[in-house]
């Protein structure tokens, strides 16, 4: 990535850094540094704005009960496209803060041929390349990125509308507009279960920035390896049995 | 006249559950009949109905033609299109039509509509905004076929031509048609408009050399209910551009009335999925967990 990006990177953490602080105790890593999370919870609170705006245009006999939140059908439609704006404002900076860490690599070609492994019949602990994010993040990163874009563009034709770009742009930006948006919706309820209920101590990750240290070498490895120096499944191995002579 | 109720509401857009007043009485459905060979360009009706709609003043432009502007404006609904046409002997050819909402029998504005009663079709055949619960969207721009609604950047809302709702529900023709010099606009039944019409065409073809006239009321949308007598009907793109097949897209009837919902519910199965998948496989937890208790 150019110099100048990373520049401004280290820059925006830098300032969020002096502001924020986090929370890492003894057995636990850092995770997700101040400037991480606050675009993260903007990102998502713009996606919601957007969603739910969206929702009562989407589907009015079914969603209809959303737009009086917004204080009417009018209001949701002129400020539906700034909640837009928002959250692709904030996800692109997002974009440049996690570009490096979301690179694709072997190691994740390999994750999404074991996805049932992952899914269906969890194994314990995950391969031990598995780094920073697994490959199933990277591709939720990566579909929001695509359908960030395709949101813009599509978004704009129909915010300027018909009279300019013609009435058939519009009717085919309109049905990639809420494709777009039924994808990352589904993506999204994903996400938010696998960083919640589906697995302990992720949430934590993007509030007070920390994770424990097991939490790090059972589902990021390569990344506990390359924090602690220490081997992953060691570290493990002496945490089972530290469990059982306690037990004993 | 006046004491019939002859605005009985037949379609709503994005209106969920029963029209109300649904089919209890029959109404008849009306036309307005333009024969484009008797059209003097006057603009009679043009000033009709900015006075009977009590418009405010509309910039014009002037681009070398007759026309008052390019094309019809929220505040400017009836507009007299002019196309000097140069026919194959070299001659011209002075094609004048008045262009105005259509009054389609399947109006692609409303399939477009998200707005519950934003746009209303009665069973008279009129269509009607009611800008009061318009959101201001301009998705009914893009379903129209005949480029009608227009937009006010002020007010947020769209407007177009209403055949008069107001005097038609009081039994009364609509200005334009009150404001017509030479009879070259008629209003009445659509059975009676289109006898009419077509007599004049067969009167066109037979006695006046235009072999191809004929009546403008395309079928692709159900037909309209304003109806043209057009000097020649192969080429209904001549007079300003009158779409010869008019068409909906499939974005308003397809994905809007099938794919929506189905997709949408395809949406929701990831919640459900990831229920399923905490309630049967349950949660990954970070190693080592304490070993499960032992049945004893
Ligand atoms: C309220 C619901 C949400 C919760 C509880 C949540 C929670 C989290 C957590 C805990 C992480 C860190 C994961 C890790 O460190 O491994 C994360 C990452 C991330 N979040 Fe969210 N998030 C939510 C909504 C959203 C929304 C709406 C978006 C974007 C549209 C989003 C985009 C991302 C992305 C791209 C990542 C990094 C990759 C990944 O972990 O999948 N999140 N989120
Ligand atoms: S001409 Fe356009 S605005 Fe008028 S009814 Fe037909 S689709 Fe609607
Ligand atoms: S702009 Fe047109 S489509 Fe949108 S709510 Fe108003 S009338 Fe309906």
């Amino acid at each position: 990535m150019g110099t100048a990006v990373d520049r401004f990177d280290d820059k925006a953490r830098g300032l969020f850094d002096r502001i924020g602080t986090n929370d890492v105790y003894q057995g636990e890593l850092l995770r997700h540094r101040p400037y991480t999370r606050f675009l993260h919870w903007m990102v998502a609170l713009f996606f919601f704005l957007a969603l739910f705006s969206g929702f009562g245009i989407y589907l009015p006999w079914l969603f209809r009960w959303f737009t009086p939140i917004f204080g009417g059908g009018a209001l949701a439609r002129s400020m539906h496209p700034w909640f837009g704006v928002g959250f692709c404002f904030f996800f692109g900076l997002q974009v440049l803060n996690w570009l490096e860490p979301m690179l694709w690599s072997k190691a994740d070609t390999e994750w999404i041929r074991g996805l049932k492994n992952h899914v269906l019949k969890p194994e314990k602990l995950e391969p031990t390349e598995t780094g920073f994010f697994n490959a199933g993040q990277k591709v939720q990163f990566w579909e929001i990125t695509i359908g960030s874009v395709v949101f813009l563009i599509t978004g704009i034709i129909l915010w300027i509308g018909a009279g300019t770009f013609g009435r058939i742009t519009v009717a085919v930006s309109y049905v990639l507009h809420d494709i777009s948006a039924l994808v990352m919706l589904f993506g999204i309820f994903i996400h938010m279960y696998l960083s919640t209920f589906g697995q302990p101590g992720t949430f934590h990750s993007m509030t007070r920035g920390s994770v424990a240290e097991s939490w790090a070498w059972t589902f990021h490895p390569s990344w506990y390896k390359q924090v602690t120096g220490r081997d992953p499944r060691q570290a493990h191995e002496e945490a089972r049995r530290q469990m059982e002579t306690g037990r004993r | 006249m006046s004491d019939r109720r002859t605005l009985q509401i037949k379609q709503i857009s994005a209106h969920p559950g029963p029209i109300p007043g649904e089919g209890v009485q029959r109404d008849l459905e009306v036309c307005k009949l333009v024969d484009t060979t008797t059209c003097i360009g006057c603009k009679a009706c043009e000033v009709a109905c900015v006075e009977w709609n009590d418009m405010p003043f509309t910039p014009t432009t002037f681009d070398n033609t007759y026309q008052t502007m390019p094309e019809t404006a929220w505040s400017f609904w009836n507009l007299i299109k002019f196309n000097e046409h140069q026919r194959e002997d070299g001659t011209i050819q002075w094609l004048m039509r008045k262009d105005q909402c259509m009054h389609c029998a399947d109006p692609g504005c409303l399939r477009a509509c998200p707005a519950d009663g934003a746009i209303v079709q009665y069973s008279n055949g009129i269509v009607d905004f009611n800008q009061e619960n318009c959101i201001g969207c301009e998705f009914c721009v893009s379903g129209c076929p005949f480029n009608i609604p227009k937009f006010n950047p002020t007010t947020k809302k769209v407007y177009k031509c209403t055949l008069c709702s107001d005097r038609v529900g009081q039994g009364l023709e609509p200005a334009c048609i009150k404001a017509c010099p030479t009879g070259c606009l008629k209003f009445g039944s659509k059975d009676d408009m289109k006898f009419i019409a077509e007599e004049r065409a067969q009167q066109l073809r037979e006695h006046f050399g235009y072999a191809n006239a004929g009546v403008y009321d395309p079928a692709s949308i159900g037909g309209t209910h304003v109806i043209y007598v057009l000097h020649d009907a192969t080429r209904p793109e001549l007079y300003g551009g009158l779409p010869k097949d008019p068409q909906i897209p499939w974005s308003y009837t397809v994905w809007k009335w099938l794919a929506k919902p189905v997709l949408g519910t395809l949406a929701l199965f990831g919640l459900l999925g990831v229920c399923l998948h905490y309630v049967t496989v349950g949660p990954r937890k970070s190693q080592p967990e304490p070993p499960p208790r032992k049945e004893r």
